[in-house]
């Protein structure tokens, strides 16, 4: 069965260093991973854990200090901008923070016609973009008429975060990362979004990589989990073994921390 | 952007600087329609001609006269010959004859006339008195007795022909013409300058032309400090690094002592106020730079800044699209400020000497320097300098508070 499965991302040794000499931040620590095709991927630590700086070097938005990844088995090359762009054409992200996702001066359309135009759909006729956005809207249960010629602050977190989805229905890439893409919203939405995301991905197969400090949301939907702490991967494995099975004090602390009702919450590791 | 400027124009400091500068500009536009005239032309023989309005002598000679009896009309007439120190002098010299000080009263003309008539006697020797005193005194009398007689003033032409004085006519103490029958009547609002140069004219065209250099160097600094600030902030790295060396050394050099050196070498020939203007906003980026770099930095880590380069969107349109409009409102005001101080570094270097060098526009710098020249703080004319700085202190200081009305529409912390 593990022989079948190709890694799709992969990396060796990936460190990260913020500052210099005193004011030097460790905040990726030598980590090793393989995500393979398919697969829905959780990273979970808690915050300051080096998650999001971990995100952002996957992402390619931040050069990373020692290390290398690999996409599809060779060596990632974004050292151009025209190389950075076939990556990104693969690769594709959600943020934790929809309020600040999007560029305010900017309208919702030209959002959407962003992607298709990433997609080498710009020199397509008018009525096929608009009817590819409103297919991309209506995925996640928008009404591209209301939403043409608005401005994304005129929409409510959990319609932003769907439309971020559309937009990533319309780019289709081999891997999602999605940087705690239901933080910022209202518990009663945070179900929808992630219906969609998973719907979303079985259509469309893409390996997706949940970035979460919510070890229950990252059993619910993961095959593999990432215990990160302290920049360091301190356990992995299949989402039933690690966190049925927690071997590392940390893991352990990080299920204690998660509310349950009907029992009396532990605040002692806090 | 309707809703911006609609928010903008509900701050009160922003449109009461706003209104000021506009009434500002609109003088400066409108005047120049009712006086054409050239601002630097010399209409005046002698220097710092007081405010007022003056009318054509001759031409009040030939204009229709109308006969006024005034009851104050002569006691004005000698008031107004008869100055203070006159009156001092004619108390002293009473005094010396022999009349008691407490008859006495400087404040009743007639009565002192009356006194000085019925004494004054030219051979007679007061004690303690010089002979330039005494000439004083016999001058003084010739003056004083004409004014209270009411006969009147002839006015005579040389006969052309045979080079003999003929009458012509009469002016009674009680002819009166009317200014608007005047043929030629100029007021002066502001008097004229040492160069007998109308100051209001020369005010408006000096205005215009300080505005034009404070323009140009607010936006040459504007858009160097913007450029630069864009650069290194978003690009990071060796580039910041180079760019921020450079700017330190400006910072730590002075920027006005710059200024003066290099307006010193350029010579006085090539400094027109387009040059100053320039060298102005050479020596002025270097805080624009600073500040627009670090809200750069802040800015280019954002989401919104990633989700445009996941977009596959190049360096200049994440620039362009994604940072520069976050950074508008802070450019504006920078903008704003820009020129104010160069109107006031303009004006600092013509103190100086070495502002633009013209002889057909003046600037408000250029109208300090010629007033301070010519002494006018000391001779107590106050129209030559006092205007120019009302002028630019109401320009600089719509304009902040402009800026501080725009900081309070974009920065909510700051309303009140």
């Amino acid at each position: 069965m593990a022989s079948e499965k190709k890694p799709c991302l992969s990396g060796r040794g990936l460190t990260k260093i913020f500052g210099l000499g005193n004011q030097k931040t460790l905040a990726v620590d030598h980590v090793d991973f393989d995500f393979y095709e398919g697969e829905i991927v959780s990273i979970v630590g808690e915050s300051g854990s080096g998650k999001t700086t971990l995100a952002k070097m996957l992402l390619g938005l931040i050069s990373t200090t020692e290390g290398e990844v690999s996409f599809l088995g060779k060596p990632r090359d974004i050292r151009s901008q025209k190389k950075k762009r076939e990556y990104w054409q693969n690769i594709q992200a959600i943020f934790q923070d929809p309020f600040s996702s999007y560029n305010i001066f900017n309208k919702i359309d030209s959002v959407l016609l962003d992607c298709i135009r990433m997609r080498g759909g710009a020199n397509l006729s008018k009525e096929k973009k608009v009817e590819m956005m409103t297919e991309a809207c209506s995925f996640v249960n928008l009404k591209f008429e209301e939403l043409t010629n608005k401005y994304p602050f005129e929409l409510s977190g959990g319609q932003m975060q769907r439309l971020m989805i559309a937009r990533i229905f319309l780019l289709k890439p081999k891997i999602l990362l999605a940087d705690e893409p239901t933080s910022m919203i209202d518990a009663s939405s945070r179900a929808t979004i992630l219906d969609y995301l998973l719907k979303l991905r079985e259509e469309t197969g893409m390996t997706t990589i949940f970035i979460t400090h919510d070890i229950g949301l990252a059993y619910y939907v993961s095959d593999t989990v990432y215990i990160m702490e302290k920049g360091l991967f301190v356990e992995s494995g299949p989402a039933e073994d690690v966190i049925l099975n927690p071997r590392q004090p940390y893991t352990k602390r990080l299920l204690n921390d998660v509310p349950k009702i009907y029992e009396e919450w532990d605040l002692s590791t806090v | 952007m309707k809703h911006m400027l609609k928010s903008i124009f509900r701050s009160g400091k922003f449109v009461a600087g706003f209104a000021i500068f506009a009434a500002i500009l609109l003088g400066v536009l409108i005047y120049p329609i009712f006086v054409p005239d050239p601002p630097l032309k010399i209409i005046a023989q002698g220097t710092f001609f007081e405010p007022g309005i003056y009318v054509s002598v001759y031409d009040s000679l030939s204009a229709p006269t109308h006969i006024l009896n005034l009851d104050e009309a002569s006691t004005k007439r000698i008031t107004s010959k008869l100055s203070e120190d006159d009156r001092v002098a004619i108390q002293k010299w009473l005094v010396g004859a022999g009349i008691p000080e407490a008859e006495i009263d400087l404040a009743n003309t007639e009565q002192l006339l009356e006194q000085w008539f019925s004494n004054y006697d030219s051979t007679k020797r007061v004690a303690g008195m010089t002979n330039a005193d005494r000439n004083y005194y016999i001058r003084l009398n010739t003056a004083v007795t004409g004014l209270l007689g009411d006969e009147g003033v002839s006015i005579a032409v040389v006969n052309p022909d045979t080079g003999v004085l003929e009458e012509i006519g009469t002016v009674l103490a009680t002819d009166y013409v009317n200014v608007g029958e005047v043929a030629n009547v100029r007021v002066l609002p502001l008097g004229t300058d040492n160069f007998g140069r109308d100051v209001l004219t020369e005010l408006v065209a000096a205005t215009r032309v300080s505005l034009q250099i404070g323009l140009v160097a607010g936006i040459i600094a504007t858009l160097i400090g913007l450029i630069l600030g864009l650069v290194s902030g978003y690009i990071g790295g060796f580039v910041d690094d180079a760019i921020m060396f450079i700017t330190n050394l400006f910072t730590v050099i002075p920027s006005f002592v710059l200024l003066i050196l290099i307006s010193f070498s350029i010579g006085q020939d090539k400094r027109g106020p387009f040059m100053v203007a320039m060298v102005i906003g050479f020596t002025s980026w270097v805080w624009t730079a600073r500040a627009v770099r670090s809200q750069v930095i802040s800015l280019r880590n954002r989401d919104h800044v990633n989700l445009s380069k996941l977009s596959g969107h190049s360096i200049t349109h994440i620039i362009l699209a994604d940072i520069l409009p976050y950074i508008a409102s802070y450019v504006v005001m920078a903008l704003i400020l820009q020129i104010s101080s160069g109107i006031l570094a303009e004006a600092g270097l013509s103190i100086l000497g070495l502002g633009p060098r013209t002889t057909d526009m003046p600037t408000l710098g250029l109208m300090m320097q010629w007033a301070m020249i010519y002494q006018a703080h000391i001779l107590g004319k106050w129209w030559a300098y006092f205007p120019v700085i009302i002028t630019i202190a109401m320009i600089t200081f719509s304009m902040n508070l402009m800026n501080t009305g725009l900081d309070q529409v974009f920065n909510p912390a700051l309303r009140e």
